[in-house]
């Protein structure tokens, strides 16, 4: 035990705390080259040979040990380097550590998302301008060719469908059980029951849905939900997906209200559980029916939940993809703009007009995200 | 204006709990009745029945002549003021205040009319286009007193409305709060657990615990003849000195004695309690009724007693001492001119002319 004062800068223990660090690192960057190697079969350095010998993916065990070794090794790893840098950090005089402290635990994230957000995305804005191969620069021709093409306009009319009566439906629906729950002696089992389907994936639910969706002609054995129920009241099976364009985006529309009603419906539970029982008995007393007390009361006391919910929603809308790749894959004019973008980057492989169709997307969620933003910390306050 | 009827009234929640049992009270049109009692004695539950925010379990409740047990609270004519005022948050003041008479479809001028009126008895006009959350703790009050007031309610329901406030201001509600019962003339029940706030209030006080209504009285009745030792207790500050005793004596004296003390009880006042020498009593003398033996008031029949003084605390006008005597604590409220030190042993002078007997058993009143 040192009994010298902890104040002042002392370079031997800051010394320490660097080759601690630089240990972490070193640690790390061996770690994550073990992983690595074993992906290459060509590499022939003493490292690879001992991660081949020790990683065998081909195997259920390897791929298991692998697993778990790339687990352990993100996780601890990531707390190792915290707490080295921090130790460093630590051991600095008051003024720079007061400044430097912030940075090392904000910092790692920063980096992160400076290579997974900020630079794909400056480059997608950039390629936006190329040609199909991001060779030969274009101009605003995507631009153009988004806006003209037909195809282009049926995603357009199709996210616009998906954005309105998706939101509408999810939020108000949402609010609707939040309220009624609240007052109910069953809530708990009426919340988890809309909420259910919010654990499914939205290929699991495309799954499910194209089951109860799905067609077989007048005659033959119905194993489609909706169908089944349509027949034995004697009425013609539908192709509720394929027919009757574009109204059958809202049979997509159904399945993610009936996958984020869940997430609305919990959020506005938390905010309507916030508002003072007082203030609705005062509003009983003012002489307020239930019905006002819901719209001049309620509804006003967590508008800022409402708006936050329902940009989060429109977001969410606007990006929708997974499901309708996996109910219809975009047919029968079904498709929207993030399946647009997939099918002309990875499928046509014209990757300056699916950077294009991208950037549109992002311009279009910035306003909402920025409105969603303000009103958070205007809540805050 | 109306009168209000408590009849047999019990409340019982589910588990078996009781929170008001078989209450019968009836209030007087243009009266100003203070509910007091410590928490959980059944007093908001019952404001809240005849608000009909809480079903009632047995009884009736009268609104005038009308029974309203199953009336809603808007029809119930009737104005409350929340202990957290529960103005809306999203309104105006004037809207705040307006929102009852639209739901109402008050029409818009008599609205206006009546808004403003109400906020100038109030001295909030200047705040009717602020929000709630801009104004201070004493405004929202106002505003919430303004909101029950344009109503022109039959009675006004109060449930702690001065509790969020500073002592200051808590004064100065108090008068403003009896000013307008007098100047409108409208029947008043107020909750509160500040007895100081039910004394100064109060055109009559009930005083419950336990779900049970103690005594209903004026204010100066309940202090000067409480029917039980909880009253005595309660009514008053600092409270009244309460000594557990036992009634002694031979031929026509009876002596109150408590182990540590014995006094002997005027022959004025004796009579009651001859019959009841050789019981267990409890003995109730307040603070005030305790002198400094060289300052006594002269004309009063007073007993001496010798007591070790533990604590003083000065007030200007008189001094609080703490006294023990031999193992029984007491305050007495004496001339600020006492002698009394910490430590002294000191002479105190008990006025028997208004002293209190309770029976042991009972905790009930002797007289």
């Amino acid at each position: 035990m040192s009994t010298t004062s902890s104040y002042g800068f002392q370079p031997t223990r800051f010394l320490t705390a660097l080759i601690m660090l630089a240990i972490v690192i070193a640690a790390l960057y061996i770690g994550f080259d073990l992983l690595r190697a074993q992906a290459v079969p060509e590499r022939t350095d003493a490292l690879a040979k001992f991660a081949q010998s020790i990683f065998d993916n081909a195997t259920p065990a390897g791929k298991l040990i692998n697993g778990i070794f790339a687990i352990l090794l993100g996780v601890g790893g990531m707390a190792a380097l915290f707490w080295a840098a921090n130790g460093v950090v630590e051991e600095l005089p008051e003024t720079p550590k007061r400044w430097l402290l912030p940075y090392v635990f904000v910092g790692p994230m920063a980096v992160l998302l400076i290579f997974l957000y900020i630079i794909p995305t400056i480059r997608t804005v950039l390629l936006s301008f190329y040609d199909r191969d991001g060779e030969i620069f274009v101009g605003l021709q995507n631009y153009i060719d988004t806006f003209t093409v037909p195809d282009m306009w049926d995603s357009f009319r199709n996210t616009i469908l998906w954005i309105v009566l998706g939101t509408f439906f999810c939020v108000s629906l949402g609010l609707l059980i939040a309220t009624l729950a609240d007052r109910s002696k069953f809530e708990t089992v009426a919340r988890a029951i809309v909420f259910m389907p919010m654990a499914i994936s939205f290929v699991g639910a495309a799954v499910i849905f194209r089951f109860i969706y799905y067609y077989a002609p007048e005659g033959s054995n119905q194993i489609g939900l909706l169908n089944a129920i349509v027949t034995t009241f004697g009425r013609q099976p539908q192709a509720w997906l394929q027919y009757n364009q574009p109204w059958n985006n809202l049979w997509l529309i159904i399945v993610v209200i009936w996958m984020q009603t869940g997430f609305c419906m919990v959020i506005f539970s938390a905010a309507l559980k916030g508002v003072p029982e007082e203030l609705l008995e005062a509003g009983r007393i003012d002489g307020a029916t239930e019905v006002r007390i819901f719209f001049n009361i309620l509804l006003p006391y967590i508008w800022g939940t409402i708006v936050t919910v329902t940009t989060t929603i429109i977001i969410f809308m606007l990006k929708i993809f997974d499901l309708v790749m996996g109910m219809t894959g975009g047919q029968f004019s079904t498709e929207v703009i993030g399946t647009q973008f997939y099918r002309q980057l990875f499928a046509n492989r014209n990757i300056g007009w699916g950077a294009a169709i991208a950037t549109l997307l992002l311009i279009a969620v910035i306003p909402v995200m920025a409105y969603n933003l303000r009103q958070l910390a205007q809540n805050r306050k | 204006m109306a009168s209000v009827t408590f009849e047999h009234v019990t409340k019982k929640y589910a588990g078996d709990v009781t929170a008001v049992k078989d209450l019968n009270i009836s209030i007087a049109d243009r009266e100003f009745l203070v509910f007091v009692g410590p928490s959980g004695c059944g007093k908001t539950t019952s404001l809240r029945m005849l608000a009909g925010l809480e079903e009632i379990s047995e009884g009736k409740i009268y609104i005038g002549d009308r029974v309203v047990n199953d009336v809603a609270p808007k029809d119930r004519d009737i104005a409350m003021v929340f202990q957290s005022y529960a103005l809306y948050p999203h309104m105006s003041v004037y809207d705040n205040m307006a929102f009852g008479l639209k739901l109402r479809k008050v029409p818009k001028p008599e609205i206006d009319k009546r808004v403003k009126e109400a906020a100038g008895r109030l001295g909030i006009q200047h705040l009717l286009d602020r929000k709630p959350k801009q104004l201070s703790g004493g405004q929202r009050q106002r505003v919430a007193v303004g909101r029950a007031i344009v109503r022109n309610p039959a009675v006004f329901l109060m449930d702690e409305p001065l509790s969020n406030l500073d002592a200051k201001l808590r004064v100065q509600a108090r008068a403003e709060i009896s000013k307008l019962h007098q100047q409108l003339g409208t029947t008043f029940i107020y909750v509160t657990h500040d007895q100081v706030e039910a004394m100064t209030m109060g055109t009559r006080i009930a005083v419950m615990k336990d779900g049970l209504l103690m005594q209903i009285d004026t204010p100066q009745k309940l202090y000067d003849r409480p029917d039980n030792v909880f009253v005595a207790g309660f009514i008053g500050s600092p409270s009244m000195n309460l000594f557990d005793a036992t009634l002694t004596g031979d031929g026509n004296d009876v002596y109150v004695d408590t182990g540590a003390f014995r006094v002997k009880i005027p022959e004025t006042r004796a009579e009651t309690y001859r019959s009841m020498r050789g019981k267990q009593v409890i003995f109730g003398l307040r603070p005030e009724n305790i002198h400094d033996s060289n300052f006594t008031p002269p004309g009063i029949h007073s007993q001496e007693i010798e007591a070790e003084v533990e604590v003083t605390e000065l007030m200007g006008n008189e001094v609080i001492v703490y006294l023990n005597s031999k193992g029984k604590s007491m305050l007495a409220r004496v001339d600020p001119r006492t002698q009394a030190h910490v430590g002294n042993t000191v002479k105190v002078a008990l006025n028997m002319d208004v002293f209190h007997i309770f029976d042991k058993q009972t905790e009930k009143a002797v007289r």
